[in-house]
């Protein structure tokens, strides 16, 4: 189904609904939810706005979804990803993955969104009481992405 | 040459600007020599785009590497590290 960045919010069932949508191979749908949480390293967030690079973003996106879809036997892959103001109890990201089985459908899901984490051009600016800033990126981020390429895969 | 660069997030910021276009110098080839190029302006850009900072190219919107030759009319971003998700 693609990649999708939007400022708008999005129906995750409705977009489930239409991932599996007369598809009747399909046995298992794994899904994420990324939200905006108001308490990032110990500040108040009021606002939070996500910056990327428009057209670099949808190819670092679907070059993701491709390899997914190389390294397991799935279906299809949603990934939809907001930018612009966002507030606390928002959602940010929706990732969906469709195979026969749960353990591919698992797998691909989390490999997407720590390759999302790591690899495609967003950039979160925290308003809070004490400024604004830019999140620093997480080492622990960069090690979930690295699993992938030691051969570490879960599920299939 | 002329190129078409792109900043992003804190480097915007930084260096008070999204994008400009450049008429780079002779002997300037690749990102390597446009960081260097860049960085000798002083100031922010020499501290944001100081060695060891983790600040990737991209070219053309492909990632890069510094040894990525530049050509006539390429779109050139410089990339903090990626915090979306």
């Amino acid at each position: 189904m693609g990649v999708k960045v939007q400022t708008e919010d999005f129906d995750v069932g409705k977009e489930m609904a239409v991932l599996r949508q007369g598809n009747p191979k399909i046995g298992a749908i794994a899904s994420f939810v990324g939200l905006v949480r108001d308490i990032n390293e110990g500040a108040d967030v009021f606002t939070m706005a996500l910056e990327h690079y428009p057209g670099m973003t949808e190819k670092a996106l679907q070059e993701i979804v491709d390899e997914a879809k190389r390294r397991w036997d799935i279906y299809d892959v949603l990934v939809i990803h907001r930018v612009g103001e966002l507030k606390p109890l928002d959602q940010i990201v929706l990732v969906a993955t469709t195979s026969a089985h749960r353990g591919e459908a698992f797998a691909s899901c989390e490999f997407v969104m720590d390759y999302l984490k790591t690899k495609a051009p967003f950039w979160k600016r925290e308003e809070t009481p004490q400024g604004a800033r830019w999140v620093d990126a997480r080492e622990s981020d960069d090690k979930a992405a690295q699993r992938w390429q030691e051969g570490e895969q879960h599920g299939g | 040459m002329t190129v078409n660069i792109l900043y992003f997030a804190r480097l915007r910021e930084a260096f008070g600007m999204g994008s400009e276009q450049i008429e780079l110098p002779e002997g300037v080839g690749d990102i390597s020599g446009l960081t260097q190029w860049l960085r000798s302006r002083g100031g922010a850009w020499e501290t944001e785009l100081a060695e060891g900072k983790p600040v990737r190219a991209a070219v053309n919107q492909v990632l890069s590497f510094p040894a990525t030759t530049i050509k006539d009319g390429d779109e050139i971003a410089f990339l903090p590290p990626v915090t979306g998700g």
